[in-house]
C-alpha cells in the first residue's frame, strides 16, 4: 500500500505543479494551433518560397527530439544574450515542436477536400480567402480534429519535459517531492495519478469526439 | 561562436559516442517493443476474456502518461520497491514498455481493419481461428501498419533523447556536456545534433514511403 501522507503532506505543491502543467499545456496548445495554422497554409500555398518554408519546418522539426528544440531556447539563446526562464522556454519549446505536427494535420485535412470544390468556388466567384473561409475549411476540420485532438493529448504528456528545466510543473515538484522524503515509488504513483487526471478524459473526450464526427461523416 | 573549438576531435569523438548509444538503444528498445506490442495487440483483437481487458486497461494507462515519468519509475523508483536496474536497462525497459503501449494499438486497429467476412470465410472452409488470423488477417494487417509503425519507431528513436534525465551517455546528454565547456560551442553543437537526429529519422520516414508504395 502507497504511504498516503507521502501524497497529502505535499498536496499544496503538487496542485502547484499541476497548475503550471495545465498553463503550460493551454498556453503551447493556442500557440500551437496559430503556427501550425500557419505552416499548413504555407504549405499548400501556390507561392513556391512559402511551400518550401513550410514544408522544411515540418519536415526538420518533426525529425528532432523535443529536447532538442528546447535546448536551443534554453541554451541556444543566452549564447547570443538572451537568457529566458526553463517555464518559458519549455512552453515555446513545446509550441514549436507541436507546431509542426499540427501543420500536418490541417494540411491532410485541407487536402482531403476534393480540389474541384476549390475550383468550383472560385469559379462562382469567392476569393481564395473566402472558399478558404465557406467551402474548404469547414469540411477539414471534421477530418483535422481526431488527429488534432491526439497531438494535444500528446501535448499534455510532453509538458512533462519542463522538468528538466526547472519550469515548475507536475514533473518538476514530483521530482522535488521524491527528492526530499526519498519515498519516490509513491510520490511517482501520485504523480502519475495526476497525470492520468488530465489525459484520460481527454482521451476519452477524443475517442467520443472521434466515434461522432465518424458518424455524421 | 566557436566552430573549430566545439568541432575538436575530442567533442565530435564524444558526441559521435553519444550518437551510437542512442542509436542501440533505440533498436534494443524498437525490437522490444515491437515483439510485446505485437503480443499485446493480437492478444487484444482476439477478445480472449479477462487477459484481453486487463491488456487493455495496462496499454491505456501507460499510453496516457508521459514517458519522463515512466523513466523515473524505472530508475528512480523501482529500486524504492526491490527491484534495481543500470542506467542503459533502465531506459531501454522505460522506453520498450511505453512504446509496446503504443505498437499494441497500431497492431489492434490494423487487425481490426480487415473485414470480419474475412475471418468468417476462413473459418468456414475449414480454418481454425488461430489459422484464419495468423495466415488471413495478419499478413493483411501487417501491410497496413507499416507506416503508423515507423512514425512510432521515429518517435521511440527521439524519446531516447528523455534518458537525459537519468543520465544516459546517449547524445543529448553529451551534447549538454561539450556545450557546458563554452558558450561559444552551444549553437554549433546543437546544429551538429540536430543533424544528426534529422539523418536517421528522416531516412527512416523515407524508407517508410518507399516500402509503403511498393506494397500497395
Amino acid at each position: 500500500m502507497p504511504d498516503i501522507s507521502i501524497w497529502t503532506d505535499y498536496f499544496g505543491i503538487y496542485m502547484k505543479g499541476f497548475g503550471n502543467t495545465v498553463a503550460a499545456s493551454v498556453i503551447a496548445l493556442l500557440g500551437s494551433f496559430a503556427i501550425g495554422t500557419i505552416i499548413a497554409v504555407f504549405r499548400i500555398s501556390s507561392v513556391k518560397p512559402l511551400r518550401w518554408a513550410g514544408t522544411a519546418y515540418v519536415e526538420f522539426i518533426r525529425n528532432i527530439p523535443l529536447l532538442l528544440v528546447i535546448f536551443v531556447f534554453y541554451y541556444g539563446l543566452p549564447s547570443i544574450g538572451i537568457t529566458l526562464s526553463g517555464f518559458i522556454c519549455g512552453t515555446i519549446g513545446l509550441m514549436v515542436y507541436t507546431a509542426s505536427f499540427v501543420a500536418e494535420a490541417i494540411r491532410a485535412g485541407i487536402m482531403s477536400v476534393p480540389a474541384g470544390q476549390t475550383e468550383a468556388a472560385r469559379a462562382s466567384g469567392l476569393s481564395y480567402t473566402g472558399t478558404m473561409r465557406h467551402v474548404v475549411l469547414p469540411q477539414a476540420i471534421k477530418i483535422v480534429i481526431p488527429p488534432l485532438s491526439n497531438q494535444f493529448i500528446n501535448l499534455v504528456k510532453n509538458s512533462s519535459i519542463l522538468g528538466v528545466f526547472a519550469g515548475f510543473d507536475l514533473m518538476y515538484y514530483g521530482d522535488q517531492v521524491a527528492g526530499k522524503t526519498y519515498a519516490t515509488f509513491d510520490t511517482y504513483l501520485f504523480v502519475a495519478l495526476l497525470y492520468l487526471v488530465l489525459t484520460l478524459p481527454l482521451s476519452y473526450a477524443a475517442l467520443r469526439l472521434e466515434r461522432r464526427l465518424a458518424g455524421n461523416g | 561562436m566557436d566552430i573549430a573549438g566545439a568541432f575538436s576531435y575530442h567533442n565530435l569523438i564524444f558526441i559521435l559516442k553519444g550518437f551510437g548509444i542512442t542509436l542501440w538503444v533505440a533498436f534494443v528498445a524498437i525490437a522490444l517493443s515491437f515483439v510485446l506490442g505485437s503480443i499485446a495487440g493480437t492478444l487484444r483483437y482476439m477478445r480472449i476474456p479477462v487477459v484481453s481487458r486487463i491488456l487493455g486497461v495496462l496499454v491505456e494507462l501507460i499510453r496516457n502518461l508521459p514517458l519522463l515519468l515512466i523513466l523515473f519509475f524505472t530508475y528512480f523508483a523501482m529500486p524504492d520497491i526491490g527491484v534495481k536496474l543500470g542506467v542503459m536497462s533502465s531506459a531501454i525497459v522505460g522506453l520498450a514498455v511505453f512504446e509496446a503501449a503504443m505498437i499494441s494499438e497500431i497492431v489492434r486497429s490494423g487487425l481490426s481493419s480487415i473485414p470480419k467476412g474475412q475471418v468468417e470465410a476462413a473459418r468456414s472452409s475449414g480454418l481454425s481461428y488461430l489459422q484464419a488470423v495468423w495466415h488471413i488477417v495478419l499478413p493483411q494487417g501487417l501491410r497496413r501498419m507499416v507506416p503508423p509503425m515507423v512514425s512510432q519507431f521515429i518517435s521511440l528513436l527521439k524519446d531516447t533523447s528523455l534518458a537525459i534525465v537519468i543520465s544516459l551517455p546517449e547524445l543529448m546528454h553529451n551534447a549538454k556536456i561539450v556545450i557546458a565547456q563554452s558558450y561559444d560551442y552551444t549553437i554549433p553543437i546543437l546544429a551538429i545534433v540536430a543533424v544528426l537526429y534529422f539523418a536517421v529519422n528522416y531516412a527512416l520516414s523515407l524508407a517508410a514511403k518507399r516500402l509503403e508504395n511498393k506494397r500497395i
